[in-house]
């Protein structure tokens, strides 16, 4: 009993020794200390965010493509306002008068969830607009106006490619709560997204302190605790403003793509996507987003690495380098072609020219036949491989070293793998050992089960370029205070020796440079002493006229340039895709047309294909 | 007058029921307060907390005169155990079936109605707690019910633990206040405090700091155990002043190109450690062959300081959640952050330091009618009372709960069922807990820890329960006074 009292004695004891701390603690900070009254006026801060001003934008040149321009929010906060004129306001901000009304009656209808925050009456005012307010501002209390940059583009630089800036949803915010309130910006798609975090900067804030009448008052600690906003990175990209301009300007009425690549970098020098966006409905995506939405040829989807098309012939190349490396095909081999390769019942057709050919030749004229028997030897090489299927895995691991059937890993968003089969997929379909050469023999012309993005095309462009490498394609250079990724900068060796390259090339540059009547498939796009080397393809599309495809490099021995146009339904790869891909080379190397290929030019700007492309 | 009345004027504890009554009413303005703007509207309006604050009174008072009226006393000890098995198996049900609130899953949600068994798991472990320790043959100090004893407080607390409910797991830490009442060594307590104290010297000071201090307090109190604290005097005091002079020494002897670089590697915490280490078998060795108990347990209690010391670090960066790392930083003033963690025990210290002396008024608060301070007719209740009543409303309301507290204890001790002197200690370390944890964190004395203040705060699951914990003992009580 006494233990269990002197127990219960030091536990009220302890009850009245932590009410006491309580108190003690109170009585400091409600009485004695001053800095929780701050001279008793009921002070509490106030945040102002200042926003920073978001990276630019340059070309590989230095020219400025996206930059930034003064805009004002125009803020108001319900509660402290008082009644005014709405008409003065109305046409200072160039609105309806009703606008403005209907705006105060929802603030009026919501005042309890309001309470004293400051709503963003209208977005994005130009300045002229703001000085006519700033000069009346003193007549509507409660109104004010804050600086926001807003994105400004001096040229048509492809609106796909740049991509647009709009304000976060609750969804982007929740993924990335760290940076984002709601009001904020961030680059959505192209290289505004890819570049998000070096071009957004870091806000800042000033604290102020407002009293009872929530006035501002002052600094909070005189400023100590701001922090000023951090610019964004600037940002040098790999493109050629002109060359992408041009590129835009030769694609108009026209839907498909062209990627043109540094070989030796693999910097991306232009990206066309047509139809596009422009950078007029960029600067204010949001008032254009339906119109766009509702086009029926998609131009916010970007075909440069988001469409998955067969490659038609320019894959010869693929299976050509593939034989050569095999050791079944040596450049000197001959094979027949009458109007194609017969298999069973059936044939695989080609297009009149001399037969036999040697490869060089095959490739120059882009022989069918000639390719369905190198695949035939690839796959039926049995004293390398058991079965087909084997030889078919080993031919599918050289094409994905060539950069085929998965994502290239650029740094531009939302890239497409593609699709190369595997020969799994043919023993489902067939079942296992039900399939033969001649079932998949389409792939040795780039038909059938393939699918490939024009960037991955334009990379095999610039793989035969450098005689058997790659640099992963990309669009940002190191600049100071943004980091390129070391893997931008190694060389990706493909499984095909560099001897072998050189001789296709050979017949890619006789494609182009033997003169019309010689048989060449891509003689117009000769531009003499550039040394262009091409491959035309045709590619079938099951909606309507085949797709026209070219790829090239120049000049022949030290390629500065390597390109890839698709142009859908607009038939032989001669007719649009070849003058197309070489207008782009003969502008990136030499700046200008020459006059006796300005026909050429104003034929394709001239050009209207849209008619021929299906859109439902 | 008739029979009825009297009796119910003499058994009932008054003292309490006016004081939980002044309790509710005094959230119940507060809440106004809180709510208010200036847009008129009476405290009864339903849009309002104000309003449906003023429902959850009615129907608690309700509950409370069920308890009182249609219930016999007798019956809470037979509920126990079923009601404990079942509060048990909704803590764990909310796990899986509960909707999140600020990332923790503990609330089922009804519509309406929401509904947080953590808070009636309070009830239930208490009733089980003294059911299970009145029972005659109970010794605490048998470790088969000290087992069962801590079992029936950690279970349910470490289920609130797995719903990231830390702030309601910490309230049962209350209940070794009634064990320590119910036979406990004192020196439990006097370990957890410096289990604390360690913890929070570690991340401020540094390990040296705390391993000193540990020898320190470990010898004093073995001195006092022993009764020669004349000794401690003179032995350990130098030895101490000697340690905190260490690292002076060292960083001096640095300098000497004669010690070679190996010896220079050495840190004074090492030495220090390795010292006492060394010295630990021989006071083992002498521990237990004169079975000096207390010694045993300081040995034991220094190694297991000196572990904790090294995997503070360890504990604070990966056992503990960011958020909850974020709220101990900057509480112990480790980083300043007035717009993050910092900004709503920043904004609740303004409210509450701007009352002053007398406050501003009833409705003239200003900062917690602004919205600056969040959660505040919740668990920032507290601010609207410290900026409009002020330091004297301050007084009153932490005066009315150590008078309720008080009280319990009181009724407790002199209740001859050991059921409800043992339930009476559980309500009054549950209330406890519950207002130094609130309101320290309002003053910025405790982490932000989301707990409500009990009877004040918003919210019908928590007013709810704590009228019910309450009243069940008034209940116990009322019953009992057929022995005076």
């Amino acid at each position: 009993m006494q233990e269990s009292n002197l127990r219960s004695r030091n536990l009220v004891i302890g009850l009245a020794v932590a009410a006491g701390i309580l108190l003690v603690k109170l009585f400091m900070i409600q009485i004695l200390d001053d800095k929780y009254k701050t001279d008793a006026k009921n002070n509490s801060m106030v945040y102002d965010i200042i926003y920073p001003t978001r990276g630019v934008i340059y070309d590989r040149f230095g020219k400025i493509i996206v930059g930034n321009k003064v805009a004002y929010d125009i803020l108001v906060t319900p509660r402290e306002t008082e009644k005014f004129d709405t008409l003065l306001l109305a046409s200072a901000l160039g609105q309806d008068p009703d606008f403005i009304r209907a705006k105060m009656d929802e603030y009026q209808r919501n005042r309890k969830k309001i309470g004293f925050q400051t709503m963003t009456l209208l977005k994005q005012v130009p300045p002229e607009t703001y000085m006519k307010f700033a000069e009346i501002q003193y007549k509507f209390p409660g109104f004010k106006g804050q600086v926001r940059s807003i994105r400004d583009y001096p040229i048509n630089a492809g609106g796909n490619l740049l991509g647009y800036v709009s304000e976060v949803d609750a969804d982007y915010i929740k993924k990335h709560p760290e940076h984002y309130r709601s009001g904020d910006y961030a680059g959505k798609t192209g290289i505004e997204a890819a570049r998000e975090e070096d071009l957004r900067g870091e806000k800042g804030y000033h604290i102020y302190l407002r009293n009872s009448h929530n006035q501002i008052q002052t600094r909070y600690l005189d400023g100590e605790m701001d922090k000023e906003a951090i610019p964004g990175h600037d940002i040098i990209t790999t493109i050629d403003a002109e060359l992408q301009q041009y590129g835009q300007e030769l694609m108009r009425n026209k839907v498909g793509s062209v990627v043109a690549i540094e070989p030796k970098t693999g910097e991306i020098l232009a990206m066309v996507s047509s139809p596009g966006i422009s950078v007029d409905q960029l600067a204010d995506i949001s008032k254009h987003y339906k119109e766009i939405a509702a086009n029926p040829y998609r131009p916010m989807f970007n075909r440069t690495v988001q469409a998955s098309y067969p490659p038609g012939s320019v894959f010869k190349l693929v299976n050509g380098l593939i034989g050569l490396e095999e050791g079944v095909l040596t450049p000197d081999m001959r094979y027949p072609c009458n109007h194609g390769y017969p298999y069973g019942s059936h044939k695989l057709g080609c297009h009149g020219h001399p037969s036999p050919l040697d490869l060089e030749q095959a490739v120059m004229m882009s022989c069918n036949g000639y390719f369905c028997y190198v695949l035939k030897s690839i796959l039926e090489n049995r004293k390398k491989y058991a079965t087909t299927a084997d030889a078919f895995d080993k031919w599918r691991e050289y094409v994905l070293s060539m950069g085929f059937g998965r994502k290239l890993g650029s740094d531009f968003p939302s890239e497409l793998g593609g699709n190369i089969p595997t020969s799994k997929y043919y023993n489902r379909v067939y079942g296992k050992g039900g399939w033969k050469f001649t079932t998949i023999i389409s792939l040795s012309i780039g038909q059938g089960e393939i699918g490939v993005t024009p960037l991955q095309i334009a990379n095999l462009s610039a793989t035969v370029a450098n005689r058997g490498y790659y640099v992963i394609p990309h669009i940002v250079k190191e600049s100071e205070g943004v980091v390129l990724d070391d893997q931008f900068k190694e060389r990706q060796y493909t499984m095909v020796d560099t001897l072998q390259y050189r001789k296709v090339i050979q017949g890619m540059w006789r494609a182009v440079n033997s003169g019309f009547g010689s048989g060449g498939t891509a003689s117009i796009a000769a531009v003499p002493g550039l040394d262009i080397c091409g491959k035309t393809g045709t590619a079938q599309n099951p909606r309507g006229a085949d797709n026209s495809v070219f790829i090239c490099f120049a000049p022949k021995d030290d390629p500065k340039i390597a390109i890839a146009a698709y142009i859908e339904n607009a038939g032989f790869g001669a007719t649009w895709a070849c003058p197309i891909a070489s207008l782009m080379v003969e502008k990136y190397l030499r700046r200008e047309i020459s006059e006796d290929r300005k026909y050429l030019e104003d034929r394709v700007l001239e050009g209207n294909l849209m008619s021929r492309v299906k859109t439902d | 007058m008739g029979t009825y009345e009297r009796t119910l004027r003499k058994s009932l504890d008054w003292n309490l029921v006016l004081t939980y009554l002044a309790l509710i009413l005094i959230g119940w303005i507060n809440i106004y307060a809180s709510v208010h703007s200036s847009e008129p509207s009476t405290i009864f309006d339903f849009e309002f907390r104000s309003g449906k604050q003023f429902v959850w009174i009615l129907t608690s008072i309700g509950l409370a005169l069920f308890i009182l009226f249609a219930l016999n006393p007798k019956f809470w000890p037979t509920v126990s155990l079923p009601a404990y098995i079942l509060v048990l198996g909704l803590l764990v049900a909310v796990i899986f079936l509960g909707t999140e609130v600020k990332g923790s899953r503990s609330w089922f949600n009804f519509g309406v109605v929401s509904f947080q068994p953590a808070e009636v798991s309070k009830i239930t472990t208490s009733l089980l707690l003294a059911l299970i320790m009145s029972r005659p043959s109970f010794k605490l100090s048998r470790t088969r019910d000290f087992f069962i004893t801590a079992l029936v407080i950690g279970l349910p607390m470490l289920v609130i633990l797995a719903e990231s409910e830390t702030g309601s797991a910490l309230v049962y830490v209350g209940f070794i206040l009634v064990l320590y009442r119910e036979g406990l060594s004192g020196w439990t307590l006097v370990a957890i405090g410096m289990t604390i104290l360690i913890f929070i010297l570690t991340l401020t000071c540094s390990p040296l700091v705390s391993v000193i201090t540990l020898i320190g307090l470990i010898s004093l109190f073995n001195a006092f155990d022993s009764g020669r604290p004349g000794r401690w005097l003179l032995t350990f005091v130098p030895l101490i002043i000697l340690m905190a002079f260490l690292p002076k020494i060292f960083a001096a002897l640095a300098d000497n190109p004669s010690i070679p670089e190996i010896v220079k590697g050495i840190k004074p915490l090492w030495v220090i450690v390795g010292v006492s280490l060394l010295c630990m078998p021989f006071l083992m060795v002498k521990a237990w062959r004169v079975k000096d108990r207390f010694l045993q347990l300081s040995c034991l209690g220094f190694i297991a300081g000196v572990l904790m010391v090294f995997s503070t670090d360890f504990i604070f960066n990966n056992v503990l959640q960011d958020h909850q790392r974020k709220r101990i930083e900057v509480l112990l003033g480790m980083k300043d952050d007035p717009s993050g963690v910092g900004y709503n025990v920043n904004q609740s210290m303004i409210a509450i330091g701007s009352g002053g002396f007398a406050g501003k008024g009833f409705l003239n608060g200003t900062q917690t009618t602004y919205g600056f301070v969040p959660e505040q007719s919740t668990d920032f209740i507290f601010c609207t009372v410290g900026e409009e009543w002020g330091f004297l409303g301050c007084a009153l309301v932490i005066l009315l709960y150590v008078m309720m507290i008080w009280r319990i204890i009181h009724d407790a001790e002199r209740s001859r069922e050991p059921f409800t002197r043992i339930y009476g200690y559980c309500v009054a370390a549950c209330i406890f807990m519950h207002l130094f944890i609130n309101i320290g964190m309002t003053i910025g004395l405790m982490p932000v820890i989301g707990i409500p203040l009990p009877f004040l705060s918003y919210g019908g699951s928590s007013l709810w329960a704590f009228t019910i914990m309450l009243f069940i003992f008034i209940a116990l009580d009322r019953q009992e006074k057929k022995y005076f």
